[in-house]
């Protein structure tokens, strides 16, 4: 029996679509079986990310809709074994799917894959309600903006309100230049306020933009600190206990003090 | 005499400190409007405490979550205000 993750932050733009690409296919690579599914029905993204978006015929409002069975509309992503993507449409909106057909359909997904993970829309309007209807897990994303926290704290306390506990913090577009000369909260300042478990921490990272042009998530690339958060992350999921990576003063002279000791630092 | 060396050279607070004390005066808010219960329970047990001291008009008791100056006079602190009628003080505080 597979997972449904959750991937959502409220406020628009901080990465959702950006996380749910590269842990969908990190989760591929570890030689798992996913569906990716985009619930931002008329604002669809995921599979210009995804670099898929010449291959969709059918959609997930075909799918509820009954017009297409759910085997029809998931595009099989040649790339990387295992990986699925479910399209949202784009000329419909919102209102097409409702929270009962998205539970069913997280309930048909769970029975074959190992992890479903839902892009959610911004907003917590009728998008979001959906993309949580099925969830078991969340993962909420901000970055380390004023704006971004507060919003991220208003989905958390609502992912509660709906049954789902422990939520896990992604921080992405960190910027530890930026945290050093006390310009950004540091990742203790926004765990501190908002409260929840840590999930990751990505950098802000040009490659994004560039694996984006590309239509290739960048957890491929070796080089970038974004795809190393990434996997990371990908491990974390799978329930392995790996060390974050540092970006703050704190961490910074904790890593430096267990190197000074002898002790093995990330 | 105290001198705030801070201050004297115009230094400001770090941006950051900024933000993490903005966004915990408004993150108060937002969860108590989250939780339309949240004031409603304060102001009963408020009503139960100052009760068994004085005769209250419990009909026109306000309370709400505003912010306040902070004792340096830098910063916006949360502040919980309530409105509290007195009729009556019990005579023997019981
Ligand atoms: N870590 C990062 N570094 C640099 N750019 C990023 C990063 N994460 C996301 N972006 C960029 O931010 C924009 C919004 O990301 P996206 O994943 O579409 O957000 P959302 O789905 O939450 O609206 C995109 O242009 C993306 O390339
Ligand atoms: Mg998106």
């Amino acid at each position: 029996m597979g997972e449904v993750i959750v991937i959502t932050s409220g406020k628009g733009g901080v990465g959702k679509t950006t996380t749910t690409a590269n842990i969908g296919t990190g989760l591929a690579l570890a030689g798992q079986k996913v569906v990716l599914v985009d619930t931002d029905i008329g604002l669809r993204n995921l599979d210009v990310v995804m670099g898929l978006e010449n291959r969709i015929v059918y959609d997930l409002v075909d799918v509820v809709e009954g017009f297409c069975r759910v085997k029809q509309a998931l595009i099989k992503d040649k790339r990387y074994e295992g990986l699925y993507l479910l399209p949202a449409a784009q000329t419909r909106d919102k209102t097409s799917v409702n929270p009962q057909q998205m539970m069913k359909l997280c309930q048909e997904l769970k029975e074959e894959y190992d992890y479903i993970l839902v892009d959610c829309p911004a907003g917590i309007e009728q998008g979001f309600k959906n993309a949580i209807a099925g969830a078991d897990r969340a993962i909420v994303i901000t970055t380390p903006e004023v704006s971004a926290v507060r919003d991220a704290d208003r989905i958390v306390g609502l992912l509660e309100a709906n049954e789902l506990r422990n939520p896990k913090l992604l921080i992405n577009r960190m910027r530890i230049d930026m945290v050093k000369r006390g310009d950004m909260m540091s990742i203790d300042d926004i765990i501190d306020i908002l409260a929840i478990g840590l999930i990751g921490v990505v950098p802000d990272d040009e490659r994004i933009v560039v694996s984006t042009n590309r239509g290739e998530p960048v957890i491929n690339d070796e080089k970038s600190g974004a795809g190393q958060a990434y996997r990371n992350i990908v491990r974390r999921i799978k329930g392995e206990e790996v060390p974050f990576m540092s970006f703050d003063n704190d961490q910074g002279f904790m890593i430096k003090l267990k190197k000074l000791l002898g002790l093995k630092a990330d | 005499m105290l001198f705030d060396l801070d201050k004297i050279f115009g230094k400001k607070k770090n941006s950051k400190d900024v933000a993490k004390d903005r966004l915990k005066l408004v993150l108060i808010h937002d969860r108590a409007n989250v939780s339309p219960q949240f004031l409603e329970m304060i102001k009963s047990e408020i009503i139960k405490v100052i009760s068994s001291y004085m005769d209250i008009d419990e009909s026109a008791l306000d309370i709400q979550l505003t912010k306040t100056k902070s004792d340096d006079g830098e910063n916006f602190v949360p502040a919980l205000y309530a409105s509290i009628p007195i009729r009556n003080i019990k005579k023997s505080g019981k």
